[in-house]
């Protein structure tokens, strides 16, 4: 019997491989003819490929790579072109947006017509991407689930990088490409908003982000641990409960009073993680156009707590006509 | 078959575990070695805590003892400027408290090789050097400092010692960072920023706050008061630039954000320490140095002197703190040299009452009588 108390996967399969169902009429023929590697039979399954490209994955791919380019030769202009500054700067270099007196207009190549071009071919390059896994789902008759989940991914990118900045009437507004320099942004617009962590779909976003990694170890743990039952043939076992799902139920009413159930746990993880960039998103929106300062909303609210003083009041120098 | 199969199952996991100790070893190399204590600073669970590392705080303590002060000088005889020629600034000092401040001035500014030669030659009341001019100038902003900008220094008080610490320049001085052009033509400019500097604490935020922030007045305050929108436009770039002289001045006291704030709201006062209020008028202070002090003298320093865009070295918060949250730990030089507090007043050699407006340096006059109060 294979065993499942392990970090890697135990289990390779090891037959002719694989080359999928039949293509609809019109789709491009699968490249390369599928082999195995051992070492990545570990993680997942052994086998590699065919591979299958399309239009899509191919205009996805050309434009990614576009967006690729324009950001990442301007970072090395920004170094002079040494690659050795290049690869030692490399998480402090950005690509950044043009400056906000621009407003919405389109700017030059320099002053953040670049960035422009770079968003636009990334954004492309995602959405195609999207359709091609639309497309690959419907070719194989399976849901659509996946590309829904990423499309809720997508809209946060959207919201950060163009929706939000068109609200505010300026791109300057959104994220630099950078490493640093896009975390640094982060922090700065929570700063400039009076602390993110009072918008209240911050918190949501933040609750379905660790809810979702507690549902993943929950569920991986749990299937893992009643595999030797079993309980690895889960989808069968949504409708025809064998002694597995009984168990990892009885488990979980034991542990916390309450279960999922062998088909719910998979909608509990769709769903905690379409809505955490799903609500982030929408909290994004609703910052500088609709809400200014999240403490003070908070405050207003009665949602941020009172603490003590334990300093004598400090008062605002400014506002005393200290002019200095 | 592919090749990774011919490989040996075990060479495979001591491949992969030697990747990931040298991943995990490159990752543990940016951070500080331990300990860490954490000291409470704000009412409990708010987390406002300040993170002391005392292997670290052993070495800055080292750095920041006082040179032991010069005997006091007796309080009677003649006025200096009674004796010496060309005397514009310590004039109400007599011979003795004169001689002291020189004396100390050599000790804590000048080169020990060069000594009094470094502002004096064989005539000692000439201004040829401009060392003479810039220190004379230096004593003003002195008296200036303890005098006028007790809301800052306190009754601590400062001396030359406070920023040079034995070095003819301090050691930390700014000069306007114009950055690196970027290559040519169409290229992405940085936007002042995205360089691994010091100056913001090793951040990718802008490099040069202090040309905004300490010699312009540019707003600092990004944050808006009123929950909803009320027209405050202060965009995330502007956030950056306050964000960074606030790094510089974290970096500089050796501090975390909530020494002076209270970080679930930065912006709001009265939950603020009141450090906050002495942090305000720190950077006010540095202001009016850089810009009645240290400008005006940008005509009578060398080339050498000068950053590359032609401008004076100027002083931000590390010029003095340097990486202290008070200045050599709030110990008190100032006390010890009343010749450097303000006017002083000798009743008994000084007769004639001291005129209040002090003569101005020949290189700078211009700037002088701007800034003379």
């Amino acid at each position: 019997m294979a065993e499942y108390q392990n970090i890697f996967t135990r289990v390779q399969i090891r037959a002719p491989a694989y080359a999928g169902v039949a293509l609809p009429r019109g789709a491009w023929g699968r490249q390369g003819k599928g082999g195995f590697s051992h070492l990545l039979g570990r993680f997942g399954d052994a086998q590699i490929g065919p591979v299958y490209l399309g239009t899509t994955g191919l205009l996805s791919l050309i434009c990614g790579f576009i967006a690729f380019e324009i950001i990442g030769l301007n970072m090395f202009a920004s170094v002079h072109w040494n690659p050795v500054q290049f690869i030692r700067q490399l998480p402090w270099l950005a690509l950044e947006p043009p400056a906000p007196s621009n407003g919405l207009h389109f700017p030059r190549l320099q002053d953040g017509g670049w960035w422009l071009m770079a968003g636009f071919f990334m954004t492309s390059s995602v959405l195609l991407w999207w359709l091609r896994m639309y497309r690959r789902a419907r070719a194989l008759g399976m849901g659509t689930h996946v590309s829904w989940a990423f499309l809720s991914a997508i809209w946060l990118m959207l919201v950060l990088g163009i929706i939000r900045p068109v609200l505010m009437g300026s791109f300057g507004e959104a994220v630099p490409f950078g490493i640093f320099p896009h975390l640094d942004w982060t922090a700065a617009f929570s700063i400039r908003y009076g602390n993110l962590f009072y918008n209240p779909f911050h918190c949501l976003s933040i609750a379905f982000l660790y809810g979702s990694t507690l549902l993943f170890a929950m569920h991986g743990g749990t299937i893992l641990a009643v595999s030797r039952l079993g309980g690895d043939r889960e989808l069968e076992q949504i409708v025809d409960r064998g002694t597995a799902a009984e168990r990892a139920a009885l488990f979980w009413r034991w542990t916390m009073g309450f279960n999922a159930t062998m088909e719910s746990i998979h909608r509990w993880a769709w769903w905690f993680a379409v809505l955490c960039p799903l609500v982030g998103g929408i909290g994004i929106l609703l910052t500088g156009t609709v809400v200014d300062n999240w403490y003070l909303w908070a405050v207003k609210h009665h949602v941020a707590p009172m603490y003590p003083h334990v300093f004598a009041p400090v008062v605002d120098p400014a506002s005393l006509g200290a002019q200095k | 078959m592919s090749v990774l199969d011919a490989f040996n199952k075990k060479q495979c996991m001591a491949g992969g575990l030697l990747l990931a100790g040298l991943g995990l070893l490159g990752t543990l190399s940016g951070c500080e070695r331990p300990p860490v204590e954490t000291v409470q600073g704000g009412y409990r669970g708010v987390a406002m805590q300040q993170i002391i590392n005392p292997r670290l705080d052993a070495a800055k303590a080292a750095a920041n003892v006082l040179p032991a002060a010069l005997p006091p000088a007796p309080a009677d005889g003649p006025l200096a400027s009674s004796v010496y020629q060309n005397i514009q600034v310590l004039k109400d000092l007599n011979v003795a408290q004169f001689t002291r401040v020189m004396l100390a001035i050599t000790q804590w500014v000048a080169p020990p090789d060069q000594s009094c030669n470094y502002c004096h030659t064989s005539n000692m009341a000439a201004d040829d050097r401009y060392t003479k001019i810039v220190a004379r100038r230096m004593l003003q902003m002195v008296r200036h400092i303890n005098s006028d900008w007790k809301d800052h220094v306190g009754s601590t008080g400062v001396t030359c010692y406070t920023c040079h610490r034995g070095n003819a320049v301090p050691q930390n001085v700014w000069f306007t960072n114009p950055g690196e052009s970027s290559a040519t033509g169409l290229i992405a400019g940085n936007a002042g920023k995205n360089k691994p500097a010091a100056a913001v604490g090793l951040t990718a935020l802008p490099y040069d706050p202090f040309t905004l922030f300490l010699l312009g007045d540019r707003n600092i305050r990004v944050i808006s008061t009123d929950a909803l929108p009320d027209g405050n436009r202060s965009s995330i770039k502007q956030t950056e630039a306050t964000y960074a002289l606030m790094m510089h001045i974290s970096k500089s006291l050796g501090v975390n954000c909530d020494y002076c704030h209270n970080t679930r709201s930065f912006a709001v006062w009265d939950a603020s320490t009141p450090k906050r209020s002495t942090a305000w008028y720190g950077i006010r202070l540095a202001r009016d140095l850089n810009n009645d002090y240290l400008l005006p003298l940008t005509a009578t320093f060398p080339e050498h002197r000068l950053g590359v865009m032609g401008d004076v070295a100027k002083v931000n918060c590390a010029t003095c703190h340097q990486g202290v949250f008070k200045p050599l730990y709030g110990a008190s030089m100032a006390k010890d040299y009343p010749e450097l507090q303000g006017e002083m007043h000798h009743a008994e050699s000084a007769p004639t009452p001291t005129p209040p407006a002090v003569s101005p340096a020949p290189a700078a006059t211009a700037s002088l009588q701007r800034a003379s109060k």
